[in-house]
């Protein structure tokens, strides 16, 4: 690697930090022009892209033997780091003429704070909430006197007086080549040129021809914006997204009118509600199954040609066509007979991976699919039923030993987690459901970004729910304190019932408690014990027909079809 | 004669809105009997990522591949939507509930 402020020195070029260039990016060798990360202009090396594209503007208008000048570039930093949203800009040192606006929640994790200069910006950092980092930077890099809104400043361009704001103007000042989908790696350019090159119209157009908020999702909003912008009037935005392309109702109002109208059959619900498609998609389907399966547990018989392929076959899809079998291990707990079962089933079907999962379970990879009966046949020899690690339903408590073995533990934390799991396995809930159970608050169960999860405590049970480990980090929340085990699973199970009776379909638990708001719930789990009995009891009677193994149905021959194949054609078959 | 209409098995062994796999010498074919009762025969290979369509969900004359969701037409073995790439159809029969297949005969199969 050529080091190019040592390569400029051995030239007797001027390096100071960097090498030193004036207001035309021309070195102490009026031949010898630098910009980028090794110039340094005014005492400043700059170590982003922004101000070398300024730079390379002037530089190659100098080359054309122009004037232009470059004077400097004031930068903005915005960190994109799963769970941290931060955003800093400009100078925002402590001096005697300088003041700051600070806005402090620290309950939400916001941070904001503006450092101000002749009621100017000279420098901002914004953490949590970043939205307004590209105003607050325009309102710095214009130097525009903020003494009129000095007041509000601090909440935002949206909070501003006089002739209203445009909501669009930040997406509208990004240039084209800012990246709007860091999944996928779509820059804005692309979005705008596709939605007017291709007519599209519709957010999930966006999303099949440019894979924009395809993914994660977490830029839909900038793509929404983009899409207004770029369309104008022509864009409007539907006030409810709809469930699918099938239909204009969102996944409430579908949930609504299947109990309302007491629609029990999925042709029912889409005849009634006026499906567009004949038999719906791979979107509704599975979430109209769900809705069902919720409402109607004794009544509806679950549709398997509408469950995507995992929960059709009870094991886990793997990238080559094979599958992943888990077996469920209650709370994590296992013993010798049940590992040489395993181990034995690992040899028999020369199964090529054994992997330990993150909710303590032994995850056993790459079974044919025809294999899976007769490796679920052993398996339910040593004791074992399906670890639904497929499910959108209850997948694992994990636990930490608590007070059986732990100096620390306050409560039997393995013992709650298993009696938590023999209660609640086999529910089928909107999304996943990941539980944990630690004995202290030193926490390694790591309850705290499950979507349930207890910390045991000298006087209690503390019920915490709606934290994430995934595509988005978030802590838990605090349901409740409660003093028994019989009280916590009772919280447990009526918060469980909420979420199943109000979740759309594939929203976690952390999403469905913004939407519906951590207060509500806590009112009618925490606050109403009549309404939580009622969720504790519905959720009990639905347990009665959804706790059956699907492993040992299976096993005894039921959907024997899905794992064999119809026909096998050999050679001299074919060639007859 | 250079193909062969192999007999697969009946309609009946297949659930409405769902596939079974026949494992050929050309590969696997997947077998879809749609909510109308039609039949259709493709090979069992997403132009994607070569998911196995035949595990996919099956809605009108389309199926949604298990592993992206790409949309596969049963009809034109093309990729639906955004999406392209198409994957081989092959012809079948159904004769009073009896299916079959045609398969080209290949060299190495007439050994």
């Amino acid at each position: 690697m050529i080091v190019p402020s040592s390569l400029a020195r051995d030239a007797g070029i001027a390096v100071n930090r960097g090498i030193v260039v004036d207001d035309g990016m021309m070195t102490s060798d009026p031949n010898v022009f630098s910009l980028g990360e090794c110039a340094e202009h005014r005492g400043i090396c700059y170590g982003l892209v922004a101000p070398l594209y300024e730079a390379a503007r002037v530089l190659a208008d100098r080359l054309i033997g122009g004037t232009s000048e470059y004077h400097g570039s004031v930068v903005n930093t915005k960190l994109k780091v799963t769970g941290i949203n931060l955003f800093s800009a400009g100078d925002f040192a402590e001096a005697p003429d300088r003041e700051e606006i600070v806005l402090r929640d620290a309950s939400a994790g916001i941070y904001k704070r503006l450092v101000l200069k002749d009621n100017r910006i000279i420098g901002a950092v914004l953490y949590g909430e970043t939205a307004d980092g590209s105003w607050f930077f325009d309102l710095m890099k214009r130097g525009i006197d903020i003494s009129q809104m000095r007041d509000t400043l601090i909440f935002g361009q949206s909070y501003q007086g006089g002739s209203p704001l445009d909501p669009m103007a930040a997406v509208a000042a990004l240039p084209d080549d800012a990246e709007i989908c860091g999944c996928n790696g779509v820059c804005k350019g692309k979005i705008t040129t596709t939605i007017t090159g291709k007519g599209l119209t519709s957010l999930d157009d966006v999303r099949a021809h440019t894979k924009a908020s395809a993914s994660c999702g977490s830029c839909t909003g900038l793509v929404e914006q983009l899409m207004a912008l770029t369309l104008g009037d022509a864009y409007n935005p539907a006030a409810v997204t709809p469930m699918c392309t099938c239909t204009e109702l969102g996944h409430d109002d579908v949930r609504r009118l299947i109990k309302a109208k007491g629609l029990k059959t999925i042709p029912a619900v889409m005849q009634e509600l006026e499906w567009k498609t004949s038999c719906g998609c791979a979107k509704c389907r599975p979430a109209l199954n769900y809705y069902l399966v919720c409402d109607w547990p004794d009544e509806y018989a679950d549709d398997y040609q509408s469950r995507y392929i995992n929960e059709r076959v009870h094991a886990n899809i793997q990238k080559d066509g094979t599958y992943s079998v888990v077996p469920r291990m209650w709370g994590g707990v296992t013993n010798a007979a049940e590992l040489r079962a395993i181990a034995d089933v690992v040899d028999k079907f020369e199964i090529p991976m054994v992997k330990v999962t993150g909710g303590q379970r032994i995850d056993l990879l790459g079974v044919e699919k025809e294999d899976l009966p007769a490796v679920w046949a052993d398996l339910g020899k040593a004791g074992f039923i399906s670890g639904q690690a497929y499910a959108k339903g209850l997948r694992t408590v994990k636990t930490c030993v608590g007070s059986d073995w732990c100096r620390f533990g306050t409560q039997d934390s393995t013992g709650f987690g298993i009696r938590v799991e023999k209660f609640m396995w086999g529910s089928w809930t909107p999304a996943k459901l990941k539980l944990a159970v630690s004995g202290c608050p030193r926490n390694c169960a790591e309850a705290t970004c499950k979507d349930i999860g207890v910390i045991c405590v000298d006087s209690g049970f503390e019920i915490h729910f709606a934290g994430a480990a995934g595509l988005d980090i978030k802590g838990t929340d605090v349901l409740g304190l409660v003093k028994t085990e019989d009280e916590a699973l009772e919280h447990i199970v009526a918060l469980t019932q909420m979420y199943r009776e109000q979740g759309r379909y594939l929203e976690r638990i952390y999403k469905w408690a913004k939407r519906i708001g951590h207060d509500e719930i806590r009112r009618q789990i925490m606050g109403d014990p009549e309404k939580r009995r009622a969720y504790y009891d519905r959720f009990v009677f639905s347990q009665t027909f959804a706790q059956v193994d699907p492993w040992s149905e299976r096993v005894s021959g039921k959907d024997k079809h899905e794992f064999k194949p119809m026909a096998t054609i050999s050679y001299n078959q074919a060639a007859e | 004669m250079n193909s062969n209409w192999m007999t697969i098995g009946r309609i009946d062994d297949i659930p409405l809105r769902g596939a079974r796999c026949v494992k050929t010498p050309q590969g696997k074919v997947a077998v879809f009997r749609t909510a109308e009762n039609e039949v259709f025969a493709i090979e069992d290979r997403c132009p994607h990522k070569g998911g196995p369509l035949s595990q996919g969900i099956v809605h009108g004359k389309a199926v949604t591949c298990p592993l992206h969701n790409w949309v596969i037409s049963l009809e034109s073995g093309r990729a639906l939507g955004a999406d392209e790439g198409s994957v081989a159809t092959l012809p079948l029969r159904n004769t009073d509930g009896e299916l079959s297949i045609l398969l080209e005969r290949r060299l190495e199969a007439a050994e």
